[in-house]
C-alpha cells in the first residue's frame, strides 16, 4: 500500500489499544447492507515504474501544441515558462503548504500573495486586488454579480466580441440571481459600437463589460464612453489579457471600477485549459464587496512586518448564506507562479515581452495579407492577436495546416456559426519566430487550394 | 498605526536598471503602429536580477509550514502526502503542452484521461455519470444545485429551499444563496447526527435539496442515512452529498448506495493533489442518470476507442469554467488512483480511520470528545476544560505551532464549544501520531501550570501573533506606488 | 449614561429616547465585548425605513459578523459619521460616542414594550 507507514505489527498494536480485533471493526457503524464486501470494480494498484510507463503511453497519444508551430490563442497563450518559475513553484514549501489561516506558520504564502496583489495593482492601476480566482471567466462572472449588488440593478451589457467561453460561464453564474445579460453589437472595425452602447444605457444597467483586446484581438477605446457609463449609474468592468498590460493603457487610468482577466500566460503551462488563475482588481470603495481571499500587511506583537488574511467576514466560512460569494479555494500555486514570473521579468523584461509579441504579430499579419485571398478582417489596431479572412472555410484551412504541424488559429465558426465560416483567429507569442511566418504563409497558400474534409 | 517599510518585499529589493530576464537577443521597439492613446508609460514592476529572485522566494518558502515537513491535522482538509509521481506526470509535455482549442484528433490521450477518470469516480461513488469541470469543491456544490434547479424546472416544478444541518461547512449555505435558493439551517440531534424528527419537521414540498456530508463534520457516520434519503425522496426533493469526507469511506461503502442523487469530490483532499498554499483544487460532481442530461458542456464521448468533445446537449446548465476544469489537477488524481488501485483505496480509508481513532483515544482524557471517541477519519474535541485556567482553544492552536505542527481546524463546527477538529489522514506514522498526542497533553499540563506560556505562543515561528484588528480596520493591500 | 430612558432588545441593542419621538440606537457593552474588536459597521442611510426587529445593518469583528436589528420601526434621521474611520468607538464608548443611528419612531408603544435595564441585566446573567 503506497504512501503509508504501518507494518502488521503497528496495526495490531494500534487496534489492540482500541480494543478491536481487526480493521473491519472500525466500520461497524456503517449498516451491514451498505458495506461493500468486494473491492471496487477498478484495477488493482500499480507501482510507480508501472504507472509512469502507462501514463507515458497516454501522454504520447497527444500531439502537444507546445511542440508544433502554435498560433492558438482565445484566452490561453503559449508563452515561455522561465526555468526559475518551474523550479521555485515545485518546491514543497510552496506546493504542499495549506491555505494561510495560521499566519505565524504561513508567512511565505502570505507574502507571495501580497506581492501578487501588488503586481496586479501595478498592471491595472487599481488599488485593490484579491488573491486570485478560479479563472478569467469566473472572475468576470463574479464581477458582474458584484456590480449588480453594488448598484442594486439587474442588467449587464457585454460586447459582441466578448470571449464566447467566458460569456457561457457568465450566463451560468448569473442564472440564479435574476441578472440579465444583453449583448451589444460590434462595429465594422471589429471593436465595440459606442453609439449602440450609449443607446442601451439606462437605469437598469449595473455594469458594462469591455474586453480589451477583445476576442478578435482588436483594441477597444473605453475612455470614449466611460463618462456616459458612469453618468448612467453603471460600473465599467474591464476584462483584459495581463500580457497586454505590458504596453497598453491600464483600466485604472480610464475609469474602470473593476478589472478581471486570466493570468495563465504569466508563468503557467497551457495544460489543456486547466488549472488556470483569474485576477480581480477594483476601486478602494468596493473592497468589501469583492469576493475571494485578501491579504493585508500588518505587524506582529514584537513589531515585525507580517502578513495576514483580512476581511474574512465576507467569506463563506463566516458569513455562510450571506457571503459575497461561495468561493473557498483561490488558485494559490498558480498565483505564486504568476508572482515569480512578473518579479523575474520585471519592469524591463515584461515591457520587452509585450513589445516582442506585438512586433511579431504585426510582421505575421503583414505577410499573411500579402498571400493571395487572405486579408485582415478588421481595421481596429491589435496587440498580439488578430482575425484573418480566408478564401475558403477556415476549418479546412486549419485542418490542412494542422496536418503539416502548424496550428494556424481558431476557426471562429466554432463560436459564431456559419456567418464566421471563413474567419480564423491567430495569436502570436514570443515563441513564434519571424522565420516561421514563411512556413505559416506557405501552409495558408496550400490550404487555399485543397479542400480538406 | 505604525508604518510599513516593505523593504523585505520584492519591491523593497528592487534597484533601478536591473533587468533579470530577456526575451529576445534583438532589441524590441515600442509599438509604433498603435496610436499613443492606447499605450501606457511605465508599469511599476520591480527591477531585480535572476539569482536575487531565487534567494528572495526561497527565503519566503522557508517561512512556511508544509505537509512535506510535518503534520497538518486539519479536520475535513485531508492533508495527506502529495505523491511526486503525480507532479511528474502532470509536467509531461504531452499533457502540459496541450492547448484547449486543439482538435480532438491531437488530444486523444487527454480525453482518455478525462473519460477514464469520470468512470473511476462514478465507480467509487456508486453513481452513473461524472463531470470533472468544477474547479473546486465550492464550484462542485454550485453545479449540484444548478443541476437540481434544472431538474425541477424541466418538470415544471418550483422549489425554493435548500436544507443544511447546522454542522455544515460554510460553502453549503453560501452556494445555496448564490444559486438563488433560500438556505435553511436545521439543528442536528443530541447525538451529533441528523435527527429524523427534526428533519421531518422542516421537510415540505418547497424543499429542493438536502445537502449533507457523510461522515459529517463531527466525524460521525450518519447511521440512518438510508432512512434520511428515503424521507427526502418521499418529499419529492433531491439529496446532495458534500464529499469532503470521502477519505473515510472510499472503498468501504458508496454514496450512491445510500441513495444520494449527486455528490462532489474534493480531489485536493481525498485524491492527494497538492494544496499549493490555497489552490488549485478540483471538485468533480457525480450524479445519477436522472440528472445526467443537465451536466455542463462539453461532455467526453467515446465511440470505438475514439474520443471527442460533445457540446450539443440541449438540457445542459451551461459551463462553470472556461474550458474543461482543472485538467492538470485531475490528471494527478487519475495517476493517484492508478497507483492505489482498488486494494489501495480500501487500505487508505481503513488506515485513515484507524489513525483518527488511535489519536482520539490518546487525547480524549484531556480534550473531551463530546460525541465519543469512536469516530471515522476525523473527530472534534473540545478545549472547554482548559477555560478554567484562562486558556482557550486558540492558545492551544498557537502553542502547537511551537511544537512544529500546524494547528487543527479550530472553532468549527459551530456546534462544539472551543472546537478542535482533528484529521491525521492515513499517510502518518504511529510515531508522528504519538508525538502529536504528546504535544497536546504537554499543552494541557502547561495550561494548568503556566497558562501564560500559552498566551504568549507561538514564540518559535518566523512571526508571532499578528495584529488582525488594525489590518481589518485599515487594510494595506499592496506596496503603495511611490 | 442615565438608563432611565433606555430600553434593551434581546439582540443586545440599546435604544434611548432623546426628543419627542426621536431615539438613539447602539449596542451594549456586553455585546461589543462578546464580538471583540469591531473593524467595520454597515449602517442604513438617512431616510431609510426600518422595521422593528428586522436587520438594518451589520457589525463586523475580525472573525465574526453580527446583524444589527432595529429595536423600533421608523425612519433613520441620522447616522454616526465617526464610525467609518473609528469603528473602535463601539468598543470604547458603546453608550456614548459609539452610537449607530437615530430614528424617528413610528409607534412609541414598541419602545415601551422593550426590556428595561434590570430585565436586560438579568437576561445576560449579571
Amino acid at each position: 500500500m503506497p504512501y503509508t507507514y504501518h507494518t502488521d505489527e503497528d496495526r495490531k498494536a494500534m487496534l489492540g489499544a482500541l480494543g478491536l480485533a481487526n480493521e473491519a471493526g472500525l466500520f461497524d457503524v456503517i449498516p451491514e447492507k451498505l458495506r461493500l464486501r468486494a473491492l471496487l470494480p477498478i484495477e488493482k494498484g500499480k507501482t510507480e515504474p508501472e504507472t509512469l510507463r502507462a501514463m507515458g503511453f497516454i501522454s504520447r497519444a497527444n500531439r502537444p501544441a507546445s511542440q508544433l508551430f502554435n498560433y492558438l490563442g482565445g484566452g490561453i497563450y503559449d508563452h515561455t515558462v522561465p526555468s526559475v518559475v518551474k523550479n521555485l513553484s515545485s518546491r514543497p514549501e510552496f506546493a504542499t503548504a495549506y491555505t494561510p489561516y495560521q499566519p505565524e506558520a504561513s508567512q511565505g504564502t502570505l507574502q507571495v500573495i501580497f506581492e501578487f496583489q501588488t503586481h496586479i495593482s501595478r498592471l491595472t492601476r487599481l488599488p485593490v486586488a484579491n488573491a486570485s480566482m478560479y479563472d478569467g471567466a469566473t472572475a468576470l462572472a463574479e464581477a458582474c454579480l458584484m456590480a449588480a449588488k453594488i448598484t442594486r440593478r439587474d442588467v449587464v451589457l457585454v460586447p459582441y466580441a466578448l470571449n464566447p467561453r467566458y460569456l457561457r460561464v457568465v450566463r451560468s453564474y448569473v442564472s440564479g440571481q435574476n441578472v440579465e445579460v444583453r449583448t451589444l453589437r460590434e462595429s465594422s472595425a471589429g471593436d465595440l459600437d459606442a453609439e449602440a452602447l450609449k443607446q442601451e444605457l439606462g437605469d437598469r444597467v449595473a455594469a458594462v463589460v469591455v474586453q480589451t483586446p477583445n476576442y478578435f484581438g482588436a483594441l477597444e477605446r473605453p475612455w470614449e464612453y466611460e463618462k456616459e457609463i458612469h453618468a448612467a449609474g453603471a460600473l465599467l468592468v474591464a476584462c483584459v489579457d495581463p500580457i497586454s498590460l505590458s504596453v497598453l493603457r491600464p483600466p485604472g487610468e480610464y475609469g474602470a471600477d473593476i478589472a478581471v482577466g486570466e493570468c495563465q500566460p504569466l508563468g503557467n503551462e497551457m495544460s489543456y485549459g486547466g488549472p488556470l488563475v483569474g485576477f480581480m482588481a477594483c476601486k478602494q470603495d468596493y473592497i468589501r464587496q469583492m469576493p475571494g481571499r485578501i491579504v493585508s500587511a500588518t505587524h506582529d506583537v514584537d513589531g515585525r512586518e507580517a502578513f495576514v488574511l483580512v476581511l474574512q467576514t465576507r467569506e463563506q466560512h463566516i458569513r455562510r448564506e450571506k457571503a459575497t460569494s461561495n468561493i473557498c479555494t483561490n488558485q494559490g500555486l498558480l498565483a505564486t507562479r504568476a508572482t515569480i514570473h512578473l518579479s523575474l521579468l520585471g519592469e524591463h523584461g515584461f515591457t520587452e515581452l509585450g513589445r516582442v509579441c506585438h512586433e511579431r504579430a504585426r510582421k505575421l499579419a503583414e505577410k499573411i495579407t500579402a498571400c493571395d485571398g487572405y486579408t485582415l478582417k478588421y481595421s481596429a489596431p491589435f496587440f498580439r492577436e488578430f482575425v484573418i479572412a480566408c478564401p475558403t472555410d477556415a476549418e479546412s484551412v486549419a485542418e490542412a495546416a494542422r496536418r503539416e504541424g502548424i496550428l494556424a488559429g481558431i476557426p471562429l465558426s466554432r463560436y459564431y456559426g456559419a456567418a464566421a465560416r471563413n474567419l480564423l483567429l491567430v495569436a502570436v507569442t514570443e515563441k513564434n519566430q519571424d522565420e516561421d511566418a514563411d512556413k505559416y504563409c506557405a501552409a495558408l497558400k496550400r490550404a487555399a487550394l485543397v479542400k480538406v474534409g | 498605526m505604525s508604518g510599513h517599510d516593505f523593504s523585505q518585499t520584492i519591491y523593497g529589493r528592487s534597484r533601478p536598471g536591473r533587468h533579470g530576464y530577456h526575451i529576445s537577443s534583438k532589441p524590441a521597439e515600442a509599438p509604433r503602429d498603435i496610436p499613443s492613446e492606447y499605450l501606457r508609460d511605465s508599469i511599476g514592476l520591480p527591477e531585480v536580477s535572476e539569482p536575487q529572485v531565487m534567494r528572495h522566494y526561497i527565503e519566503l518558502s522557508n517561512k512556511n509550514h508544509h505537509v512535506d515537513k510535518d503534520l497538518f491535522p486539519l479536520g475535513s482538509c485531508t492533508m495527506k502526502y502529495n505523491p511526486k509521481v503525480n507532479d511528474e506526470v502532470a509536467a509531461m509535455s504531452g499533457f502540459a503542452g496541450l492547448h484547449p482549442e486543439q482538435s480532438d484528433a491531437d488530444v486523444q490521450g487527454a480525453l482518455k484521461v478525462m473519460h477514464g477518470l469520470e468512470r473511476l469516480l462514478a465507480a467509487i461513488s456508486g453513481m452513473d455519470a461524472v463531470s470533472v469541470q468544477p474547479a473546486a469543491g465550492a464550484q462542485g456544490e454550485m453545479l449540484g444545485l444548478l443541476l437540481a434547479r434544472a431538474y425541477f424546472a424541466d418538470r415544471g416544478i418550483s422549489r425554493r429551499r435548500v436544507l443544511v444541518p447546522d454542522s455544515a461547512h460554510g460553502t453549503n449555505p453560501a452556494t445555496a444563496t448564490v444559486v438563488g435558493f433560500q438556505a435553511q439551517t436545521f439543528a442536528t440531534g443530541k447525538d451529533g447526527r441528523v435527527d429524523l424528527d427534526i428533519l421531518k419537521s422542516v421537510l415540505d414540498d418547497d424543499v429542493a435539496v438536502l445537502m449533507l456530508t457523510n461522515p459529517n463534520t463531527l466525524g460521525l457516520f450518519e447511521t440512518h442515512i438510508a432512512e434520511i434519503v428515503e424521507m427526502v425522496h418521499k418529499a419529492g426533493a433531491l439529496c446532495y452529498m458534500d464529499g469532503a469526507n470521502m477519505n473515510a469511506i472510499m472503498g468501504q461503502t458508496r454514496p450512491g448506495d445510500f441513495g444520494f442523487d449527486m455528490m462532489h469530490y474534493n480531489l485536493h483532499k481525498t485524491f492527494s493533489t497538492p494544496h499549493g498554499g490555497g489552490g488549485p483544487g478540483s471538485g468533480p460532481v457525480a450524479c445519477r442518470s436522472h440528472l445526467e442530461p443537465f451536466l455542463p458542456v462539453p461532455r467526453v464521448v467515446e465511440t470505438d476507442g475514439t474520443y471527442r468533445l460533445e457540446y450539443n446537449r440541449p438540457k445542459t446548465v451551461g459551463a462553470l469554467h472556461s474550458f474543461y476544469g482543472n485538467f492538470g489537477i485531475y490528471l494527478r488524481a487519475y495517476t493517484y488512483i492508478m497507483r492505489l488501485g482498488s486494494d489501495g483505496i480500501r487500505r487508505a480509508s481503513s488506515t485513515a480511520v484507524l489513525n483518527a481513532n488511535y489519536l482520539a483515544a490518546r487525547i480524549a482524557d484531556k480534550y473531551p470528545i463530546p460525541y465519543g471517541s469512536r469516530c471515522m477519519h476525523e473527530f472534534v474535541a473540545s478545549g472547554e476544560s482548559l477555560k478554567k485556567h484562562g486558556v482557550r482553544t486558540l492558545d492551544v492552536a498557537k502553542r502547537l505551532l511551537d511544537f512544529g505542527f500546524y494547528a487543527p481546524t479550530v472553532y468549527f463546527p459551530l456546534t462544539v464549544p472551543e472546537a478542535l477538529m482533528v484529521e491525521p489522514t492515513e499517510t502518518e506514522s504511529r510515531e508522528t501520531l504519538d508525538r502529536f498526542a504528546d504535544a497536546l497533553l504537554e499543552i494541557a499540563r502547561e495550561a494548568e501550570s503556566s497558562p501564560d506560556t500559552l498566551h504568549q505562543a507561538p514564540t518559535r515561528t518566523p512571526v508571532r501573533r499578528v495584529d488582525e484588528t488594525t489590518a481589518n480596520r485599515s487594510p494595506v493591500i499592496t506596496v503603495p506606488l511611490a | 449614561m442615565d438608563f432611565k430612558n433606555v430600553r434593551f432588545t434581546k439582540e443586545h441593542e440599546w435604544v434611548r429616547v432623546d426628543g419627542a419621538d426621536e431615539v438613539s440606537i447602539g449596542i451594549t457593552d456586553f455585546a461589543s465585548g462578546e464580538l471583540g474588536d469591531i473593524v467595520y459597521v454597515e449602517l442604513p442611510k438617512v431616510g431609510a425605513e426600518v422595521k422593528a426587529m428586522q436587520s438594518m445593518g451589520t457589525i463586523e469583528a475580525v472573525k465574526t459578523v453580527a446583524d444589527l436589528f432595529a429595536p423600533v420601526s421608523g425612519v433613520v434621521s441620522a447616522v454616526n459619521p465617526a464610525l467609518e474611520q473609528h469603528p473602535d468607538l463601539v468598543n470604547q464608548d458603546p453608550y456614548g460616542d459609539g452610537w449607530f443611528v437615530r430614528v424617528k419612531m413610528k409607534d412609541r408603544k414598541e419602545f415601551e414594550a422593550l426590556m428595561d435595564r434590570a430585565a436586560y441585566q438579568s437576561m445576560i446573567g449579571k
